[in-house]
C-alpha cells in the first residue's frame, strides 16, 4: 500500500473526488500503448526533416553551397538563412504583458557567425530519412574557426572573445542589497567563505524533440508537436511573416519535458519546411542531437559567505552568482533573477549583498531546467549552513531552525512572507523520517546524513501578469466537456482539470472529458512551465464550473422552491443539504436550465496577482505569487576505497497546500527527488572547448533502478497555497533540495566538503587523498 | 536500392508478412509496417530500453534488431499484451493502481520487462526487479513507483 492509498483509508474532508489517490484519466493510453505521442503520428505523403548542425563552437560562416544536396533524388527542400523570411527573432518574456530590458536575439539558422556547436546551420526535407540524412552531408559549409570563450569568468573580462555581435558577453546582471552587509560581518564571530561550482545538466527525457507539420484546408500552418509552450505559435507566425492566427500548434502527450521543450525545439523548422514543400514534414530529433541543441540547466559559479554570531544567528550574507548562458541569450536573464532572489534561501538575514551575472560563451546554451536557477543556489546556502554548523558546534538542523523565515518575516528583497511558511516543520519531520542511522556493513564503509531546506516558487513572476483560461461546459446527458490550454508533461496537468470540474459538478471523473493544448480549440491556458499549471487552470476551470453551478443550483432553487445555498451537487444530482433523501436528477435541471436559455458552459480567465517590476538597483520588491517550502534528508554510505556513494534512505518533506491527487504529488516528489539526486552524484554534460564528450545516455549518465531506494515522503497539507483548494505547485519544487542534502551526507561521512557537482566517486578519492 | 526481402513473423498472435530492406529495424517496421507505435524510438543505440519487445518470450531491444533476423519469431509488443478481451494484464493494472505512469514514453519498455520478470520468477524481490529493469531508463518516476508496482504483482 502507498502512503497516498493509507492516508485514503484515513481521509475524512468533505470532498469526493479532490483529495483521492486515483490513476489519470491518461494512464489506461499509456499502459495499452495507444497514446499517439509526436512521433507516432504520419500523414500520407509526409516528408522526412533533417537540420544541418554547425561542427564548430565560434566560427565564421563564409559560404554555404548546397546545389548538390538539392540535387539528390527525393530531396524536396533545402533551406539556409537566406530563405527564412524573418531569421532573427526576439525572446520575449510574457504572453500578455512585455517587459523590456532582456530581450534575447536568437536566430532559426545561423548566418555569418556560429556561436556554439550544434546550432542549426540548414534545413533539409526528403522523402525518407535516409535521403536526408545523406543530403545533410551534400552541403557544404565553408567555416573560418575562430578562438571562442568557453568560461563565463573569461567571457565576463574586458576584451575577451565575443561571442556575439554586442559590445559585452554579459546579458545582464542583479543587484540584492538590504542594509550594508560590512555591518554585517562585523557583527559576525564567524565567517566562512566559499567558492562553488555546478555543471551544466540535461534534461534526458525519453521522449526526443520531435513533431509534424502540414498545411490544412484552409490554408493554417499546423504544428503537431511535443512542447511545454503551445504559444510559440506566435513567434513561429513571425519567422513565416504571417498572422498569428494562421500558424496553429497542437500540443501532444509529452514524453518528458523538465524544462527542455520550454524554448522552441522543432517549430519553426517544420513549419518552414512544410510551407516550402507544401508537403506534411515529420522531424525527429536523435538523441545525440537532442543533447547538442537543447538548452541546459545554467552552470554556475558561486562565491558565498556567510556570517552568523556564536549563538548562530546570521548575520550577514554575500554572494557573487556567475552563470554560463552558453551562445545565446534564451531565458538566462530570468533564470538568473531566480538565483539572486533565492540567493539568501528560506533565511532571514539582516545583512545581504548578491551581484549576479548571466555571460555569453561559446558552450551549448543554457535556458530552462525544473527548478531555474534555484537548485544552484540551494547547493551553495545550504553547504554554507552546515559549514557555519561546523564551526558553531551546532547540528544542522538547530543552526536552520534560529534562521528559517517565518509568517509574516521579509525575504532579504523585502517581501513579505503572507502565507504559512513550512520551517522548522519540514526541516523536524524529513530528519525524524530518516530513523535509526544504519550501521556499516565493511571497515571501508562510512555512513552519513544530511539534511538541505529550499524554498521555489510556483507561478511566473509577477511583473508578467500570467493568466489562464478554460472552458468548461455540460451537455444534456451530465456529462462535462473541459477545453484548456495546458500542454501535459506527464504530471497529471489534465488530470486535475478534470479532478476539479468532477468535484464542483458533482459528476464522476469517468464523465469529464478534457480537451488541451490547440491553440485553435482549446482557451490559452500559458506554459506549463513554472509549476504554474495547477495553480493557473486550476484556478481557472475551478471558476468557470462553480459559475455553471452557480446557473443549476438557481434553476434547481426555483425548483424545489427553497434557497440555491441550500442546495449542492452530488453524484449527478441536486441534493437539499439538510435531507440528503430529496434530490433531482441533474439531467431534468440540465434540461430546464437548456429550455429556458440559462448558460451551461463558461469559460473564465484567471489572472494571477499582478505587480510592478522591482526596483533593480536593489533588488527590493516582489517577484513571485507564493513559494513552496520543503526539506530533504539523505543517509548514505560512502566506501572510502573507492568513492562510491550508495544512498540508504531519502526523504522529501514539502508542504503542498492540497494534494488534489495524492499518487501525482507523490509521483513529483519521487521524480524530483531522483532527478536531482543525479545531479547530485552522476549527471555533468562535460563540454571541451565547447565540444560535448558525452553526447549520448552511455556517456551522460541519469540514475536508473540501481541507483535510488524507495523515498518517504512526507506530504504535508496546510492548505495554504494560491492553488484550487488551497493547493501549491510541487514539480519544480521536488527538486530544490536534494543535492545539498547529499552532499551535507557525505561531508557529514567523511568529514570532507566536496564544493562542486557532481560527487563523483573519482571527486571523492581525490579529496580523500588529500586530506 | 537497398536489397528486399519478405519476412514472415507473429506479431501480437497474427501472421504478418512484410516485404523489408535488408537494413530495416524491427522497431522501424513495427512502427512504420505496422502500425504499432506503443513500442518507442528514443536512443536507437540500445541504451535506453524504450524500444523492448518479447522476441520468442525474451525481452529484446527492437531498435538494434534487423527485422529480416525476426523471421518465423513470435513477438509480443505492448499492444499485445492485455487479454484477449482487451482487459488489463497484472503488471498493467499495477502500473495504474501505483501510479507508475507520468510521461508514459518508458511505460511500454517497463510493463514487458516486468511481465518478463514475472514469468520467470513469479515473486520477485525489490532487488531482483531493480536489476531487471535496470537497461530500461525512465526520468519521470525515479522508478520507486514502478518497483512497487511489478512487486505488488508476485506471489
Amino acid at each position: 500500500m502507498s502512503d497516498a492509498q493509507k492516508k485514503e483509508k484515513s481521509f475524512q474532508s468533505g470532498h469526493k473526488i479532490i483529495g483521492k489517490p486515483l490513476a489519470r484519466h491518461d494512464a489506461w493510453d499509456k499502459v495499452f500503448g495507444k497514446t499517439v505521442y509526436a512521433d507516432d503520428y504520419f500523414l500520407p505523403g509526409m516528408l522526412y526533416g533533417k537540420v544541418l548542425r554547425s561542427e564548430y563552437a565560434a566560427a565564421n560562416i563564409l559560404s554555404i553551397d548546397t546545389s548538390e544536396a538539392e540535387k539528390l533524388p527525393g530531396v524536396k527542400a533545402v533551406m539556409t538563412a537566406k530563405d527564412v523570411p524573418n531569421n532573427e527573432t526576439i525572446t520575449r518574456f510574457g504572453q500578455t504583458h512585455s517587459v523590456g530590458g532582456f530581450e534575447g536575439l536568437y536566430r532559426i539558422l545561423a548566418y555569418k557567425k556560429v556561436r556554439f556547436r550544434g546550432e542549426a546551420v540548414a534545413l533539409v526535407a526528403a522523402e525518407t530519412e535516409v535521403i536526408a540524412q545523406k543530403a545533410l552531408k551534400l552541403i557544404k559549409v565553408d567555416y573560418k574557426p575562430l578562438l571562442g570563450v568557453f568560461n563565463p569568468i573569461e567571457a565576463k573580462k574586458p576584451g575577451a572573445y565575443k561571442v556575439g555581435e554586442s559590445e559585452s558577453n554579459v546579458i545582464c546582471s542583479y543587484k540584492v542589497r538590504k542594509d550594508d552587509v560590512e555591518k554585517g560581518f562585523a557583527l559576525s564571530d564567524v565567517i566562512v567563505e566559499n567558492t562553488y561550482r555546478v555543471p551544466a545538466q540535461d534534461h534526458a527525457y525519453i521522449e526526443p524533440e520531435s513533431g509534424v507539420a502540414w498545411i490544412d484546408d484552409d490554408g493554417v500552418i499546423t504544428i503537431r508537436v511535443s512542447t511545454q509552450v503551445i504559444e510559440h505559435f506566435r513567434e513561429v507566425a513571425e519567422v513565416l511573416g504571417l498572422p498569428h492566427n494562421r500558424v496553429r500548434v497542437i500540443g501532444t502527450m509529452i514524453g518528458g519535458g523538465f524544462g527542455g521543450k520550454e524554448d522552441i525545439t522543432v517549430e519553426s523548422y517544420l513549419a518552414l519546411l512544410t510551407w516550402k514543400t507544401k508537403r506534411p514534414v515529420k522531424l525527429t530529433y536523435t538523441r545525440e542531437e537532442s543533447i547538442l541543441a537543447h538548452g541546459k540547466r545554467h552552470p554556475y559559479f558561486m562565491k558565498y559567505r556567510t556570517g552568523a554570531t556564536n549563538d548562530g544567528k546570521l548575520m550577514a550574507l554575500e554572494a557573487e552568482l556567475i552563470s554560463d548562458a552558453g551562445g545565446y541569450v534564451y531565458l538566462s536573464p530570468w533564470v538568473l533573477l531566480y538565483s539572486t532572489v533565492g540567493a539568501t534561501g528560506p533565511y532571514d538575514i539582516p545583512y545581504v549583498k548578491v551581484d549576479s551575472y548571466t555571460v555569453l560563451t561559446n558552450n551549448t546554451f543554457s535556458s530552462a531546467m525544473r527548478g531555474f536557477g534555484v537548485p544552484q543556489v540551494c547547493f551553495a546556502y545550504e553547504s554554507q549552513m552546515d559549514e557555519l554548523a561546523l564551526r558553531l558546534n551546532l547540528s544542522p538542523l538547530e543552526v536552520r531552525k534560529k534562521n528559517y523565515l517565518k509568517k509574516g518575516k521579509a525575504m532579504a528583497t523585502g517581501r513579505v512572507l503572507d502565507r504559512y511558511v513550512a520551517f522548522p516543520e519540514t526541516a523536524e519531520k524529513a530528519l525524524a523520517a530518516l530513523g535509526e542511522q544504519s550501521k556499516p556493513k565493511s571497515p571501508a564503509e562510512k555512513i552519513g546524513r544530511g539534511i538541505a531546506s529550499g524554498m521555489t516558487s510556483y507561478g511566473r513572476m509577477v511583473f508578467l501578469h500570467d493568466t489562464s483560461r478554460s472552458y468548461v461546459g455540460l451537455d444534456m446527458d451530465g456529462s462535462v466537456t473541459v477545453r484548456c490550454g495546458v500542454q501535459d508533461l506527464g504530471g497529471g496537468q489534465s488530470s486535475s482539470l478534470a479532478q476539479i470540474a468532477a468535484e464542483v459538478l458533482g459528476v464522476p471523473m469517468k464523465d469529464i472529458k478534457v480537451y488541451i493544448a490547440d491553440t485553435a480549440l482549446t482557451p490559452l491556458a500559458g506554459t506549463t512551465t513554472a509549476t504554474r499549471q495547477l495553480y493557473m487552470s486550476g484556478n481557472a476551470t475551478l471558476k468557470a464550473a462553480k459559475e455553471i453551478k452557480k446557473n443549476l443550483l438557481n434553476k434547481a432553487a426555483d425548483i424545489l422552491e427553497v434557497k440555491p445555498e441550500s442546495l449542492d451537487l452530488q453524484d449527478k444530482k441536486v441534493v437539499v443539504k439538510e435531507a440528503p433523501d430529496q434530490t433531482i436528477p441533474l439531467t431534468d435541471v440540465i434540461a430546464t436550465c437548456a429550455s429556458d436559455g440559462i448558460p451551461l458552459y463558461n469559460v473564465a480567465q484567471f489572472n494571477a496577482p499582478f505587480r510592478e517590476l522591482i526596483d533593480f538597483k536593489t533588488g527590493q520588491g516582489q517577484v513571485f505569487p507564493d513559494f513552496t517550502f520543503g526539506t530533504h534528508a539523505a543517509e548514505i554510505s560512502v566506501d572510502v576505497e573507492t568513492g562510491k556513494v550508495k544512498v540508504l534512505k531519502l526523504v522529501a518533506c514539502l508542504d503542498v497546500g492540497k494534494a488534489i491527487n495524492p499518487l501525482s504529488v507523490e509521483g513529483q516528489l519521487e521524480g524530483g527527488t531522483i532527478q536531482g539526486l543525479g545531479y547530485a552524484l552522476m549527471e555533468d554534460v562535460v563540454l571541451k572547448k565547447g565540444v560535448t564528450l558525452t553526447p549520448s545516455l552511455s556517456e551522460y549518465l541519469i540514475p536508473t533502478s540501481l541507483d535510488v531506494v524507495d523515498i518517504d515522503k512526507v506530504m504535508l497539507e496546510s492548505g495554504d497555497g494560491l492553488g484550487p483548494f488551497g493547493a501549491k505547485g510541487v514539480g519544480e519544487p521536488s527538486v530544490t533540495s536534494i543535492a545539498p542534502a547529499v552532499v551535507n551526507a557525505v561531508c557529514d561521512a567523511l568529514g570532507i566538503r566536496i564544493f562542486d557537482l557532481p560527487l563523483t566517486p573519482e571527486k571523492i578519492v581525490k579529496a580523500l587523498k588529500k586530506s | 536500392m537497398m536489397k528486399r526481402k519478405m519476412v514472415n513473423f507473429k506479431v501480437n498472435g497474427e501472421l504478418h508478412e512484410v516485404l523489408v530492406e535488408s537494413n530495416a529495424l524491427l522497431v522501424n517496421v513495427l512502427r512504420e509496417e505496422l502500425g504499432l507505435t506503443g513500442t518507442k524510438y528514443s536512443c536507437g543505440t540500445g541504451q535506453c530500453g524504450s524500444c523492448t519487445v518479447l522476441v520468442n518470450g525474451k525481452p529484446a531491444l527492437s531498435c538494434l534488431m534487423l527485422a529480416v533476423a525476426v523471421d518465423g519469431a513470435d513477438i509480443v509488443t505492448i499492444e499485445g499484451l492485455a487479454k484477449p478481451d482487451g482487459s488489463l494484464e497484472p503488471v498493467q493494472e499495477a502500473f495504474l493502481d501505483h501510479s507508475a505512469i507520468q510521461c508514459g514514453f518508458c511505460t511500454p519498455g517497463m510493463v514487458i520487462m516486468g511481465r518478463d520478470l514475472l514469468n520467470k520468477n513469479s515473486n520477485p524481490s525489490e532487488s531482483e526487479i531493480q536489476e531487471h529493469i535496470k537497461g530500461t531508463l525512465c526520468r519521470c518516476t525515479g522508478y520507486t513507483s514502478i518497483v512497487r508496482a511489478i512487486k505488488s504483482c508476485g506471489k
